[in-house]
C-alpha cells in the first residue's frame, strides 16, 4: 500500500530518538552516527526494530547528517545505501503487524544561508539533492525534511527533494519557545510556503515537549489543507545523580500528545529523549481516538521570511512604488544598478503601512532576470513584507519565485492561454498566489459579464494545473473614466460579482480610474472605497497618498475590523499637519560641539546637515532649488557642512553616530539634487565629481557595517564608490578595480581569521591592477598588520579614508 | 527553574554533563558600555553635549529591539584532567599556554555558548544600507545585550559555585570562579569553536552556526571557558 493511501483513513505512527540510544549503544561523542550505519549495521537495525516492534509505520534512516559538507560522494553513497538497508531490514524482522515504511531522513546542513550568514541557496540545493538523488536509488517510500530552523533553508530542501523525486515529502520545522523559527518564521508563514510548494505533510520536531508546542499545532491545524505532523522531544533534558533525565514520561506524552491528535493531528512520533517506550505509549493511546479529517482550507495566504499575510478577512495594500514606469529618478536608479534607492523604497512603504510590497524592475536595457533575482534578495534582506514580483517575462519570473523566501504573489496572469502555459507551471512548482486580469486575446471586455466568465474561465484552467481558486486573485482591471465614464461602474460590478458568485479574492491598480484628471487622488480614493464596499480584498496604490491611507483607515473603522477604533486613532492622530518649512524651520541655532568661531555652520541648510535632520534638510534643499543651481548648493552648502561635522569627528568633538547622521541628511540633500537633475535631463551627475573608489569587505567576512560607514561617507565627498558587498573573493575585487581602472580599493576585514583574505587579495591586486593604491581597515587592523600585508594606508575610520582618497584623487588629476 | 539551580545540580556531577539548556530573563541595559560598543567612548545622557538627535536614536534602537532578543545559554560542566605536561584535557582538543594558566587551581570547567538570537542580525540588516547610524547604535546594542547575557551566567556559575563549596554568601563566589575565557583569545585559536560548538549542540539548541572563517551567526553569539575551584 502506498503510505498517502494508507494515511487517508489512519493515523500514521513514527519513531522517537535515535540519538540518546546510540550513545548507550557505544558511540562516542564527536563520532558520526551516520557511519554506525556502515560500521555497526546490527546496533542500528535493533534499535529501529524495536520502534516498528512498538508500532511505529514510518520509521527514519539513520541519515540526519548524511550530506555532502560532511562526507565524501563515495562515503556518502555508502552511508545512505546502509542506512536504508537497515531501516528495510528492521522492518522485516519486526513482528509488528502494522503497514510498515521507511523514510530518508534529511537534517539540516548546518550552515546559515544568506543573507545572515554565506552560504548560497543553490549551493544548499545542490547539496540537498545529491542526498535526495541517493535515497530514492536507494529505495525509500517518503523523503523526511526535519528539524530545520530557517525557512529559507527549508525551502532549498523541500526544492531539492521535488527537483529529484517524486515521492511523498514531509516537511518538519524546529520551533523555539516563542513560537517562531530561529530565524523568525511563524506557523502560518511556514505553512503557506510549504503547501504552495506541495509538501505532503507538515509540521514539527524537536525542541520541545509536546505541550509547549501545542500553541504551534493549532496554528498548524487552522492553516493547513494536508496532514499535520508532530515529533516533540520528551520535554527538556536536565542531569539528576549524574543522569540524563527528560521532564516527560512516556504516559504523559502520550496524554498530551492524544490530546493534539483529537485536535487532528495526523501524524505523530518523538524526537530527543523518547524511547519505544513513549511510542508505544502513543500508539496504545491513539486506540481510542478517531483520526479527524483533514480538510482544504479555502485561506489565501502568502508569506515573507518570517510571517502569512492572509486575503479575504481585512483589506490587503500593495504598495505601487517600485516600479519604473514613468518615474525617471527611478530609472536613472535601475540603469546604475542603485539598489540602495529601492531599498529606501520598500522600507517607507512598510513605514506608511502596506502589507505587501509590489517589485516591478522591468526597463528595456536592462538584465531583468538577473536583476528581478537580485531584488528579491536584497529587499528580502531588510524587509518582512510579503512580495509581489511584477513581471512580463517568464524568465524574470522563474528567477525570482525561485529565489524568493516565501510564498510570493504573482503579478500577473491573464485569460490568454499562451500567458496561462507560461506561469501556472511556475506557480505550481514554486508556491504563489496569482494576480489574474479578465481580459483574455480579445483584448478587455466592457461588460462585467464577460470579466467574471474570463475569471470562471481562469478558474478551470488553473485547476487543470492543479492550482487551486484559493492561490488566484482577480484584477478586474479599473480603466480611466476620463475616456470611458461607464468605466468605474463596470468594474465595481466586477469586483462585486467574483466576490459573491464565484467567492473569490480581488485586486485592483485602483489609480488606473482617475488617469488623465486633474487632483486625481479625489477620484482614485474615493473609488477605493466604493470597491472595497464592494468586496475588494486588495489594492495597488500609493501608500503616500494620504487620501487613500484616509480611506483604509476609516472603511475598517466602519467595518468593525478595528477594535476600539485603535488603529484609526493612532493613525489620525499622527497625521501630519502642513506647514511651509520657512514657518517650522528653527532660526539656526549652532550645535554645541560646533560652536567655536569661524566654525559655526553658515546657513540654515547646513545646520541642518550638522545635526543630521533628514528632512528638513530635504525641504530646504528643495526650497533652495528654486533659487540657486543644483551643483551650487553641492559645493556651497553641503560639502562645507560635511567639512565642519567632519573635522568635529577628527577632533573628537561628534561621535560616529552623530557623524552618520549628518552624512544621512547631507544624502537627502543629494538625492533631491539628483531628482531635479534628472527632471532637466542634465548630462551632469550631482556629486560623482571624483575617482572610482573599489570598496569590500574580504572573503570570508560577514560583517560590513564598518564598510557601509566608509560608503556613505565616500559618496558624500563624491567619490563614485562600487560597492562589491561582503564576503568578496579576491578576483571579484580584482576584475572590478580593472574595469573600473580604479585608482584606489577599500577593503575591510573585521575578524583576524579573515585578514590572510585580505592579504590575498592585496597579492592578487598588485599583480593584475598595479595601479591601484589599497588601503585597509576594520576592527581587528592595525598599521602594523598594515604593513605586514602590503597595504598602502591603514586608516583608522571613515574620515581618515576620506582624506586618503582625496590625496589619491589629487594625483590622478595632476 | 532558576539557573542557579541548574547549575548547581550540574556541578556536583562527577562526569561530564550533557549540554544543558537555560533561558535568562533581560538582564539590566548597561547604557555606557552599549555606547562604547557604538563608538561613544565618553557621552554623557545628562550633558550639555547631549543631542536631542542623538537621545532620539538611542530610544529608537532600543524600542526595535524591545521583544527581539531571547537570552539563551546552553552549557556543560566537564571534570579537567591534565596530561603529562600539566595541560589539561577538556572536552574540546586544544594545547593552549593561556588557557593552561587560566585554569590552574581548577578541578571542573564550564563550557557555554550564549546568544541572543538572530532579531538583533535582521534589525542590522535591515537598517545597515538606509540608516547606518541606527545600524550602528544596534551593533552596540546587541553587543552590550550578549555580553550582559553572559555576565548574567557568569555570576549565575559564580553563585552555584560557592554553594558547592558550602559557601552561604555569594559575595565569597568570586574566588571559586576564574576569569571567563573565549576561543580566539590568546593563543587559543578560533578554530576550536567547530568542536566547542559541536559539544555543547549549540546548533541544535541554540541555532548557532559557523562559517568558513569560524563566524558564527547569530553574530551576537560568544562562546566561553569558566575554571572552577575545588
Amino acid at each position: 500500500m502506498r503510505i498517502l493511501d494508507y494515511m487517508k483513513d489512519h493515523f500514521l505512527f513514527l519513531d522517537g530518538g535515535m540519538g540518546t540510544l546510540l550513545q548507550a549503544a557505544g558511540l562516542q561523542p564527536g563520532e558520526l552516527p551516520e557511519r554506525w550505519n556502515v560500521s555497526h549495521p546490527e546496533e542500528i537495525i535493533k534499535i529501529q526494530q524495536s520502534y516498528f516492534d512498538a508500532g511505529s509505520n514510518l520509521v527514519l534512516s539513520n541519515t540526519f547528517g548524511a550530506n555532502g559538507l560532511k562526507f565524501n560522494d563515495e562515503e556518502l553513497e555508502a552511508v545512505i545505501f546502509a542506512a536504508v538497508r537497515n531501516a528495510r531490514e528492521a522492518a522485516s524482522r519486526s513482528s509488528g503487524a502494522q503497514e510498515k515504511f521507511v523514510a530518508l531522513d534529511i537534517g539540516p546542513l548546518g550552515k546559515l544561508l544568506k543573507p545572515y550568514g554565506d552560504y548560497e541557496f543553490e549551493d544548499a540545493v545542490a547539496m540537498y539533492s545529491k542526498s535526495v538523488r541517493l535515497g530514492v536509488q536507494a529505495g525509500v517510500d517518503v523523503i523526511f525534511i526535519e528539524t530545520m530552523n530557517d525557512s529559507y533553508d527549508t525551502k532549498a530542501a523541500l526544492l531539492a527533494a521535488k527537483e529529484n523525486s517524486d515521492l511523498p515529502v514531509f516537511v518538519s520545522n524546529a520551533y523555539g519557545s516563542d513560537g517562531k523559527l530561529m530565524t523568525g518564521a511563524s506557523p502560518a508563514a511556514m505553512v503557506a510556503m510549504l503547501e504552495g510548494m506541495h509538501a505532503d505533510a507538515i509540521g514539527a520536531n524537536c525542541s520541545l515537549g509536546p505541550d509547549q508546542l501545542t500553541g504551534v499545532m493549532e496554528e498548524y491545524l487552522r492553516y493547513a489543507s494536508v496532514p499535520v505532523l508532530l515529533k516533540p522531544n520528551a520535554g527538556l533534558p536536565r542531569s539528576e545523580n549524574g543522569k540524563t533525565v527528560f521532564d516527560v514520561t512516556p504516559s504523559a506524552f502520550a496524554e498530551s500528545v492524544g490530546k493534539l491528535l483529537e485536535q487532528g493531528i495526523r501524524i505523530a512520533g518523538g524526537c530527543c529523549g523518547t524511547t519505544p517506550d513513549y511510542i508505544r505509549a502513543v500508539v496504545e493511546k491513539a486506540c481510542s481516538i478517531q483520526p479527524v479529517p483533514t480538510e482544504a482550507k479555502e485561506i489565501s495566504l502568502v508569506s515573507s521570511y518570517t510571517n502569512a499575510v492572509q486575503f479575504g478577512e481585512e483589506p490587503i495594500l500593495i504598495g505601487e512604488r517600485i516600479n519604473p514606469t514613468g518615474k525617471k529618478r527611478f530609472q536613472q536608479a535601475l540603469r546604475e544598478n542603485d539598489i540602495d534607492y529601492i531599498l529606501n523604497e520598500a522600507l517607507k512603504q512598510q513605514d506608511a503601512g502596506v502589507h505587501v510590497l509590489d517589485v516591478n524592475v522591468g526597463l528595456p536595457e536592462i538584465d531583468e532576470p538577473a536583476f528581478l533575482l537580485h531584488a528579491v534578495r536584497e529587499i528580502q534582506a531588510v524587509s518582512d513584507l510579503p512580495l509581489q514580483l511584477d513581471t512580463t517575462d517568464p524568465v524574470a519570473m522563474e528567477a525570482g519565485l525561485r529565489a524568493y523566501n516565501g510564498k510570493a504573489m504573482v503579478n500577473s496572469v491573464n485569460g490568454k492561454e499562451e500567458v496561462m502555459n507560461a506561469v501556472f507551471p511556475l506557480v505550481k512548482k514554486y508556491g504563489g498566489l496569482v494576480v489574474a486580469l479578465t481580459l483574455d486575446e480579445d483584448g478587455i471586455p466592457e461588460t462585467a459579464d464577460a470579466r467574471v466568465a474570463i475569471a470562471e474561465k481562469i478558474i478551470r484552467r488553473a485547476a487543470e494545473f492543479g492550482i487551486e481558486k484559493k492561490d488566484l486573485i482577480f484584477d478586474p482591471l479599473a480603466m480611466t473614466i476620463s475616456a470611458d465614464t461607464g468605466a468605474a461602474m463596470a468594474t465595481m460590478e466586477s469586483v462585486r460579482r467574483i466576490h459573491n458568485e464565484l467567492g473569490a479574492n480581488t485586486s485592483l491598480g485602483v489609480s488606473n480610474v482617475s488617469f488623465g484628471l486633474p487632483n486625481r487622488n479625489i477620484i482614485t480614493s474615493t473609488f477605493f472605497a466604493l470597491c472595497l464596499q464592494e468586496g475588494l480584498s486588495a489594492a495597488i496604490m500609493n501608500p503616500y497618498a494620504q487620501e487613500m491611507m484616509n480611506v483604509y483607515h476609516a472603511f475598517r473603522a466602519l467595518h468593525n475590523m478595528d477594535e476600539n477604533c485603535m488603529g484609526y486613532i493612532e493613525y489620525a492622530q499622527n497625521l501630519p499637519t502642513p506647514a511651509t518649512p520657512s514657518t517650522t524651520a528653527a532660526a539656526p541655532t549652532p550645535v554645541a560641539s560646533t560652536s567655536e568661531a569661524g566654525h559655526a555652520p553658515a546657513s540654515e541648510l547646513q545646520t541642518a546637515i550638522v545635526r543630521g535632520l533628514k528632512e528638513k534638510t530635504g525641504i530646504l534643499t528643495h526650497a533652495m532649488l528654486a533659487e540657486k543651481k543644483p551643483l551650487e548648493i553641492i559645493q556651497s552648502e553641503v560639502i562645507p557642512a560635511l567639512n565642519i561635522v567632519g573635522a568635529d569627528f577628527e577632533k573628537k568633538k561628534v561621535y560616529l553616530p552623530q557623524l552618520l547622521m549628518a552624512a544621512e541628511a547631507a544624502k537627502s540633500a543629494f538625492e533631491e539634487v539628483k531628482l531635479a537633475m534628472a527632471a532637466s535631463s542634465d548630462e551632469e551627475t550631482a556629486n560623482t565629481t571624483r575617482c572610482a573608489f573599489v570598496l569590500a569587505t574580504v572573503h570570508g567576512d560577514i560583517h560590513d557595517i564598518g564598510k557601509n560607514i566608509v560608503k556613505l561617507i565616500l559618496e558624500n565627498y563624491g567619490f563614485a564608490v562600487s560597492d562589491l558587498g561582503k564576503d568578496v573573493p579576491a578576483q571579484k575585487i580584482v576584475e572590478e578595480t580593472i574595469r573600473l581602472h580604479a585608482p584606489i580599493v577599500g577593503l575591510s576585514a573585521l575578524m583576524t581569521t579573515t585578514v590572510p583574505a585580505m592579504e590575498e587579495t592585496i597579492k592578487l591586486l598588485r599583480e593584475q591592477a598595479p595601479w591601484t593604491k589599497v588601503c585597509v581597515g576594520g576592527a581587528v587592523l592595525t598599521q602594523e598588520y598594515s604593513d605586514a600585508i602590503g597595504a598602502d594606508k591603514y586608516c583608522k575610520d571613515a574620515m581618515e579614508t576620506v582624506r586618503y582618497a582625496e590625496e589619491v584623487d589629487q594625483l590622478q588629476n595632476k | 527553574m532558576d539557573p542557579r539551580d541548574v547549575i548547581a545540580e550540574a556541578l556536583k556531577e562527577d562526569t561530564r554533563t550533557i549540554p544543558q539548556y537555560l533561558e535568562f530573563e533581560a538582564p539590566a541595559l548597561n547604557e555606557r558600555e552599549w555606547l562604547r560598543y557604538a563608538g561613544v567612548p565618553f557621552y554623557d545622557q545628562d550633558s550639555v553635549r547631549a543631542t536631542p538627535e542623538m537621545t532620539a536614536l538611542m530610544n529608537q534602537a532600543r524600542q526595535l529591539l524591545a521583544g527581539q532578543c531571547a537570552y539563551r545559554v546552553s552549557f556543560l560542566v566537564a571534570p579537567i584532567t591534565r596530561d603529562e605536561e600539566g595541560y589539561p584535557i577538556l572536552p574540546f582538543a586544544q594545547h593552549s599556554e593561556k588557557l593552561r594558566a587560566n585554569l590552574e587551581g581548577c578541578d571542573k570547567v564550564v563550557l557555554f555558548a550564549a546568544t541572543i538570537g538572530t532579531g538583533i542580525d535582521r534589525l542590522i540588516q535591515r537598517y545597515e544600507r538606509v540608516k547606518p547610524q541606527l545600524a550602528l547604535m544596534l551593533q552596540g546594542l546587541g553587543a552590550e545585550r550578549v555580553e550582559s547575557l553572559c555576565d548574567a551566567f557568569n555570576q549565575a556559575v559564580s553563585q552555584a559555585a560557592s554553594l558547592r563549596s558550602g559557601e552561604v554568601s555569594a559575595l565569597e563566589a568570586p574566588s571559586m570562579t576564574h576569569r571567563r575565557f573565549s576561543p580566539g583569545y590568546g593563543d587559543l585559536p578560533i578554530s576550536v569553536q567547530k568542536e566547542f560548538l559541536a559539544c555543547l549542540d549549540a546548533e541544535r539548541r541554540l541555532g548557532i552556526t559557523l562559517n568558513d572563517s569560524f563566524l558564527m551567526s547569530p553574530s551576537k553569539s560568544v562562546t566561553a571557558i569558566i575554571g572552577i575551584c575545588g
